[in-house]
């Protein structure tokens, strides 16, 4: 069967300027685009377009530059909710990254709706991010926390959910995707339990956005975050997108200029959402950046994206086992289910020994417990070695990572 | 690649000298690198006049972080306290004689900042980034 490429990687990376660089003589091979992505030049010169034509604040200036600035800054959030599939570009609070939009929620709605003996369900394959901020929210509150626990094969145990969802928690917690293991989960099917439940739900989408398409009103979620930077955009955007009527519920999470309409030396009324929730001069040129990143993803169309990086990890799946016998892969094998996305340990091996040696051959993964420890728990690993991919990734990256990773364990296994 | 794990760092990676433990340490101490999960567990055994009359790890982790615990365990045996205060991350880079990148300078020092620590000094290393 011929695969049809609806993207060109190669095409695709003379957009972006690092790929001029050359690392020990060769292409960089970047497999850590879980971690960060790379940013092409649209996304760069956006910024630069900003800082050099009118970087000016936003919601303040009475001058052209101003107001330019605040189109722009206010055109970024349209483009996030029309992403997203957002009902309304006021439900978007622009953020840092998805941790600080959890944190938001945990700190904003979690402190009001949270009481003594509530329950609030996550599961054990989230990002730190995901886990620490509920943690510190229900020991304040002395609320309980439990886990949705997942399976060999990389999937979260239903049963296990609809269990601990008969204790009636208030909220559920979890990733559209895995950033440790990959799982694509399902996550409408989950909501729908979730509300069935009575609970809320915060969908991490961290690792969906940038993948795959997301609409939000087909997930039916109430919270959905997400990282600017995974997405081809800067570091310091991000969103936080609720249900109008639960930001509007919602007390402050910062206090300072912008969110407020009048301000006494006593009491202080806010500002509308989303302004309630953005205290201070926004990252304005992360915020525009990140707009860009966005156009330049639908142009590619996301439909395309997913269908890419699948054929990658269906070859990923294929190829590393047949080169690389010490490989264990962790997490389901089915390319259906799976983002882009490899963790793996070699036998003899240790991670960041791995990823030392592969930097030698200018090829980038990421090794250690990628902010998952409790999966890390689970899988019995202290560490792990991860190579993921993006728009910019081809099969000849995964060849190269599994000629490199084949060195590795034939150094690790020779006879000393 | 090839060139750049020593054969030695991969000898002593394979076959770590002074693994195990000591029935009657006088102390333990466990160190762990928060971000790889290296872990190192050092029991040392000191005499009356302080010297270090034996020395044991166990652990997990990368190459580096074992082959500089075994190294390192070496060097210290019939020490003295003062002599292994002394010790700083000059003489665990020499040990492994291949170049070390800042990120992996925190594999490299586990076993000594635990050393330093099991005999109370706390001072001897500072940061990953600095002097890398």
């Amino acid at each position: 069967m011929a695969i049809v490429q609806a993207l060109d990687p190669v095409a695709i990376r003379a957009d972006f300027a690092i790929f001029e660089r050359e690392f020990r003589g060769r292409r960089l091979a970047y497999l850590d685009s879980a971690a960060t992505a790379l940013k092409p030049r649209v996304v760069t010169d956006a910024m630069a377009g900003y800082m050099n034509e009118y970087s000016s604040n936003v919601h303040r200036g009475i001058y052209e530059i101003g107001e330019e600035a605040t189109a722009a800054y206010e055109a970024a959030r349209s483009k996030i909710a029309a992403f997203i599939g957002a009902p309304e570009p006021r439900e978007i609070v622009m953020v840092r990254n998805a941790t600080e939009a959890i944190n938001l929620v945990a700190y904003a709605w979690g402190r009001r709706n949270i009481a003594k003996a509530d329950t609030v369900v996550v599961t054990e394959m989230e990002h730190h991010s995901n886990i620490v901020p509920w943690q510190m929210l229900t020991q304040e509150k002395d609320a309980d926390l439990e886990f949705v626990s997942f399976d060999e094969d990389g999937h979260l145990n239903q049963d296990s959910f609809e269990v601990l969802l008969r204790t009636k928690p208030k909220l559920v917690a979890f990733a559209a995707v895995s950033n440790g293991i990959g799982t694509i989960n399902p996550v409408k099917e989950m909501v729908a339990k979730a509300h069935d439940a009575g609970a809320l739900v915060l969908i991490d989408g961290a690792q969906a956005v940038p993948h795959e398409p997301v609409n939000v009103q087909e997930l039916d979620c109430d919270f959905f975050v997400f990282s600017g930077h995974k997405t081809l955009g800067p570091p310091g955007s991000g969103a936080l997108w609720a249900r109008r009527e639960i930001l509007e519920e919602m007390p402050p999470f910062m206090g300072g200029g912008d969110m407020i309409r009048e301000v006494h030396l006593r009491h202080t009324t806010y500002n509308d959402v989303p302004y309630k929730f953005e205290a201070g001069t926004p990252d304005v040129a992360a915020a525009i950046g990140l707009g860009a990143a966005l156009d330049y993803l639908t142009d590619l169309g996301m439909e395309h994206v997913r269908a890419h990086e699948r054929d990658l990890i269906s070859y990923a799946l294929e190829t590393l086992p047949e080169k690389v016998p010490s490989i264990r892969i962790h997490g389901t094998k089915s390319a259906n289910d799976r983002a882009g996305i490899v963790t793996f340990n070699l036998a003899d091996a240790h991670p960041h020994d791995v990823a030392t040696l592969l930097d030698r051959e200018a090829i980038a993964i990421r090794a250690g417990h990628h902010c998952t420890m409790p999966l890390h728990q689970r899988l019995g690993e202290e560490a792990s070695a991860r190579a993921s991919f993006y728009v910019y990734t081809d099969r000849e990256d995964i060849d190269r990572l599994a000629e490199a990773l084949g060195k590795v364990e034939r150094l690790f296994a020779r006879p000393s | 690649m090839d060139d750049l794990y020593r054969d030695e760092i991969l000898e002593h990676y394979r076959n770590p000298h002074n693994f195990g433990t000591l029935d009657e340490p006088t102390t333990v101490k466990e160190g762990a690198n928060p971000l790889c999960g290296d872990r190192i567990t050092l029991m040392l055994g000191i005499d009356e006049q302080g010297h270090v009359t034996d020395v044991k790890f166990t652990g997990r982790g990368c190459a580096i972080s074992q082959a500089s615990a075994s190294m390192l365990t070496d060097d210290i045996k019939g020490k003295s306290l003062d002599e292994v205060a002394k010790l700083g991350k000059v003489d665990v880079l020499d040990n492994l004689g291949i170049e070390i990148s800042p990120a992996r300078l925190k594999c490299a020092m586990l076993s000594l900042e635990t050393l330093k620590s099991a005999v109370g000094d706390r001072v001897a290393w500072q940061g990953s980034f600095d002097e890398a």
